[in-house]
């Protein structure tokens, strides 16, 4: 319980408008994306100021009370989920882009901005912020970073943790803590960045974030390739990697997604094919019209029955729009879907593609799988209703058999959701005890009350 | 008041559909109250959560829970929007009927829709004396929108800058209608809703001139009453059950091939309100509603899709002046009407359609929301405000009468000399030229 003193103490800090007590407001805060049991925090406070929300941390360690920053609260591993009677902050008020400097090609944010905010905001002076989130017309930088978010373009462009070049955050005792810099180049002191980046708010609480832009592309060209086999179209994958071709996009979407897309959307998409290819080129126009034929040829070596080029940027919409709405389309079908990204090695996409099949079958569970084939990171989406017990159960060890298999390939457990809660329990198979034992030492030494979203990634 | 027990019982009937949310948290992106308070509650995944919470019986009192539900504009932008698909509305307005009835309406709601709205003639006589007094009590602001405000410190009134009730309302202007069709022309009923009657009678005027152009056959029966969106949106199933079956039984005395409303709201409401609230209802009802429903239109798609628009030469010299559209939500996010209004500006050749900036975000009217909650509906307005003026249009243009209403308060407020017109009146103005 927070006591009537400390909520003025919050309110003092934040404002009165910005602090949520009531049951009702603090139930809304309870939850995020991932399919896991809500936790009722024990305050809710909303600092429009940096400035407040130093203070927030020092007053919720000098109280030790469990803290849990959150964005958009759209986690996909349950690390917005907060603590039983913490307090949750929301960084939504802290929405400004302070700079875009197109000289330099980097932008400083506060955390709470929105990634598509942030990449309209840099498109329209010719930059380019690449990391793209399914959630992105949501998700915030914050978060993004917290969780090392990636997107469709991971294959050639890399994931968050490519373009943070420096955070200003604070450590628990609500100090400001400033790491890298706003040059391409910095080596100074440890790389703080980098321990930072996917830390959950485990570690500290995001500030200000410095983030790399690059220069738009000059030109792009997508195509779908239809293949009659799911296996002909998973060694395309590797086949086009192998060649060292590297499509901007590279997805894939199997059969069961392909009709739930169809029935959904009608965006022409054939319905008896086994597997789809959605692929994007871009760079130069030159280099676009190279890659583009290469990998047509690829496509057809491996047996692609049909390959469709858009031919108008209204066609390549069309392209991407098909797979934008596979996540909801699927979720049509059933009341539950749980969102996997157990990713692996590119060129064991074919033998993962196959497990999860095996897994299907084995569980007799509806398993739709698309995902960013390109860059190892697939999203096998069960379909379940959580209200039958007995079917969760089944989904429950699917699960598990989906993460054995990951890391069987050489993979890992997470290609982009982050480990937060849902994954916290399996990090040691990914690992070793040893490394859960160095990451426990290290958040000890850092948060010694342990107020900074415990429990998640490395439990405890 | 009942217990939380019995609450959570009612609500069950809901539950299939609340399971749908998986909390993406997507309708955040499109959500204007949300976009102005980023609160959670104010989203409709957080209002889905606490219906939740009802249902699992996590609240001692549902106070909270309702007071947050009527924090929302109907606006239907997160369903719009929703990738699972979450029968929102439905959802939302259930809900509301759910609670008003457990803890029971508010007393100004109750002498508002039970006493007044649910008969239509006594309402029709309020509305008439106010329209005698409201010169006293407020004074013209902006001649080129028509807006007033309050002459004194008036609390119902506030710093709005609204547009007065007609002198005459339609009714006392044309009683009644049925005409014949030319031969080969389809016969529209014309359901002239609230806000036309009282407020904007020219528009309802333009209507039918519209349609005496096309000669088409009109049936307008008199005496109609209120499409029943107030009374559901408070909850109060008992007046809206009242008014459907009111209208439903006067209209069906005509013949007619199409239900036809100028009022985006009307239509929504006749076509997906209606059968979405009496589903529960005896099959014959069900099955009268449901065919009134299939038959109702916006005159835009109407005059669009179902007759074809009649083009005239320019009546007027110089540039064409600009006009920009709002699509309003009922029709665009409801019904997917977006083309059609826009076509039927177009067809005036003395006017040139402009697109603004986000020409389909909420203005923020949504009803008795404007009265609820004055300033966070003015901030969602100032932003349509600011995006009319980017336009640069001399007119805003928008199938919807309501949004109307709050586009001329945001608009006279910053001293914008911009119209605010129906599409049909500005078609209306082609037509009256010789062919």
């Amino acid at each position: 319980m927070i006591s009537q003193s400390l909520l003025k103490e919050f309110q003092a800090k934040v404002g009165a408008d910005n602090v949520f007590s009531e049951d009702t407001d603090r139930l809304t805060y309870s939850y995020d994306a991932a399919v896991l049991e809500p936790v009722m925090p024990g305050l809710v406070v909303r600092p429009a100021t940096g400035e407040a929300l130093g203070q927030v941390v020092r007053l919720c360690n000098q109280n030790r009370i469990a803290l849990t920053v959150r964005g958009a609260g759209t986690n996909l591993s349950g690390g917005t989920i907060p603590i039983a009677g913490g307090v949750v902050v929301v960084t939504n008020a802290l929405n400004r882009i302070e700079e875009i400097n197109e000289q330099d090609m980097y932008a400083v944010v506060q955390p709470g901005v929105v990634t598509a905010k942030l990449a309209a905001a840099v498109e329209a002076k010719g930059l380019f912020y690449p990391p793209d989130p399914g959630s992105q017309a949501v998700s915030t930088l914050g978060g993004n970073v917290a969780e090392n978010a990636g997107g469709l373009r991971g294959l050639k462009y890399g994931v968050t943790r490519d373009y943070v070049m420096g955070l200003q955050f604070f450590d628990v005792d609500g100090e400001p803590i400033k790491t890298g810099s706003r040059t391409v180049k910095c080596a100074t002191g440890y790389n703080l960045t980098g321990l930072m980046v996917g830390s959950e708010g485990t570690l500290g609480v995001f500030n200000k974030i410095t983030l790399k832009l690059i220069p738009l592309p000059q030109d792009r060209k997508s195509m779908v390739a239809v293949f009659d086999e799911m296996g002909s179209a998973s060694e395309a994958v590797a086949a086009i990697i192998a060649s060292h071709v590297v499509p901007a996009t590279l997805e894939i979407m199997d059969n069961f997604t392909i009709r739930a897309v169809e029935d959904y959307s009608h965006a022409g998409l054939p319905k008896e094919a086994a597997a789809l290819l959605l692929i994007e080129v871009d760079g130069h126009p030159a280099q676009v019209a190279d890659d583009a034929a290469k990998v047509e040829t690829i496509c057809r070596q491996m047996g692609a029955a049909d390959i469709r080029v858009a031919k108008t940027a209204a066609e390549r919409d069309k392209v991407w729009a098909a797979r934008r709405t596979a996540l909801s389309a699927l979720a049509k079908l059933r009341p539950t879907l749980v969102l996997e990204d157990a990713t692996v090695p590119r060129s064991r996409i074919p033998a993962m593609v196959k497990a999860i099949q095996a897994i299907s079958d084995r569980y007799g569970l509806a398993i739709g799988t698309f995902g960013h084939a390109g860059d190892g990171n697939l999203h096998p989406t069960i379909l379940t209703d959580r209200r039958d017990k007995a079917e969760w159960k089944k989904v429950e060890a699917a699960i598990t058999d989906i993460f054995d298999q990951a890391l069987a390939l050489g993979g890992t457990l997470s290609g982009e959701h982050g480990t937060g809660i849902a994954k916290s329990c399996y990090l040691e198979k990914e690992t070793s005890p040893a490394t859960i034992l160095y990451s426990r030492r290290l958040k000890a030494a850092l948060d010694p009350n342990n107020i900074l979203n415990p429990g998640k990634i490395i439990g405890g | 008041m009942a217990s939380v027990k019995e609450l959570a019982r009612l609500m069950k009937k809901l539950e299939d559909q609340l399971v749908v949310c998986m909390r993406c948290g997507m309708c955040q992106a499109v959500c204007p109250v949300f976009a102005q308070t980023g609160r959670e509650a104010d989203v409709a995944r957080g209002k889905l959560a606490l219906l939740d919470g009802l249902l699992q019986e996590i609240f001692k009192d549902p106070q909270g829970v309702y007071e947050r539900l009527n924090r929302c504009l109907l606006c239907g932008s997160c369903a719009a929007n929703c990738p699972s698909g979450v029968s929102v509305m439905e959802i939302f307005l259930q809900a509301r009927a759910i609670l008003a009835g457990f803890m029971g309406l508010p007393p100004a709601k109750k002498a508002i829709l039970r006493g007044m709205l649910a008969h239509p003639e006594l309402f029709d006589h309020v509305m008439a004396w106010g329209a005698k007094f409201q010169k006293i009590f407020t004074r013209e602001v902006n001649d080129v929108i028509g807006t007033s405000c309050a002459r004194i410190n008036s609390p119902l009134i506030g710093d709005r800058h609204f547009r007065g009730l007609a002198e005459k309302p339609f009714h006392r202007l044309l009683p009644e209608l049925d005409t014949a069709p030319a031969k080969g022309r389809p016969r529209a009923a014309f359901f002239v809703g609230c806000l036309l009657d009282k407020f904007f009678p020219d528009i309802a005027q333009a209507v039918v001139e519209v349609l005496q152009a096309h000669a088409v056959g009109i049936f307008m029966p008199p005496g109609q009453a209120c499409c029943g969106i107030p009374a559901v949106s408070a909850g109060d199933t008992q007046t809206f059950g009242k008014l459907v079956r009111h209208n439903l039984a006067l209209f069906e005395a005509g013949r007619f091939d199409y239900l036809v409303t100028a009022c985006a709201t009307c239509t929504s409401t006749i076509r997906k309100v209606w059968p979405m609230m009496l589903r529960e209802e005896a099959a014959a009802l069900r099955a009268r509603v449901e065919k009134m429903a299939a038959k109702t239109l916006d005159v835009n798609q109407f005059l669009v899709d179902e007759v074809g628009l009649l083009t005239r030469d320019r009546q007027k010299d110089g540039e064409p002046v600009a006009v920009t559209y709002h699509d309003p939500c009922h029709l665009k996010k409801s019904l997917g009407v977006a083309a059609q209004p826009r076509a039927v500006i177009a067809a005036n050749p003395d006017y040139r359609l402009i697109e603004m900036p986000e020409a389909d975000a909420c203005c923020g009217m949504g009803g008795s929301f404007n009265l609820q909650y004055y300033e966070l509906s003015a901030g969602i307005g100032r932003r349509k405000r600011d995006n009319i003026q980017a336009s640069g249009a001399a007119i805003v243009a928008t199938g919807c009468p309501a949004c109307m209403l709050q586009i001329s308060d945001v608009l006279s407020r910053t001293g914008d000399r911009v119209a605010v017109r129906h599409p049909v009146q500005l078609y209306a103005e082609s037509l009256r030229s010789k062919p």
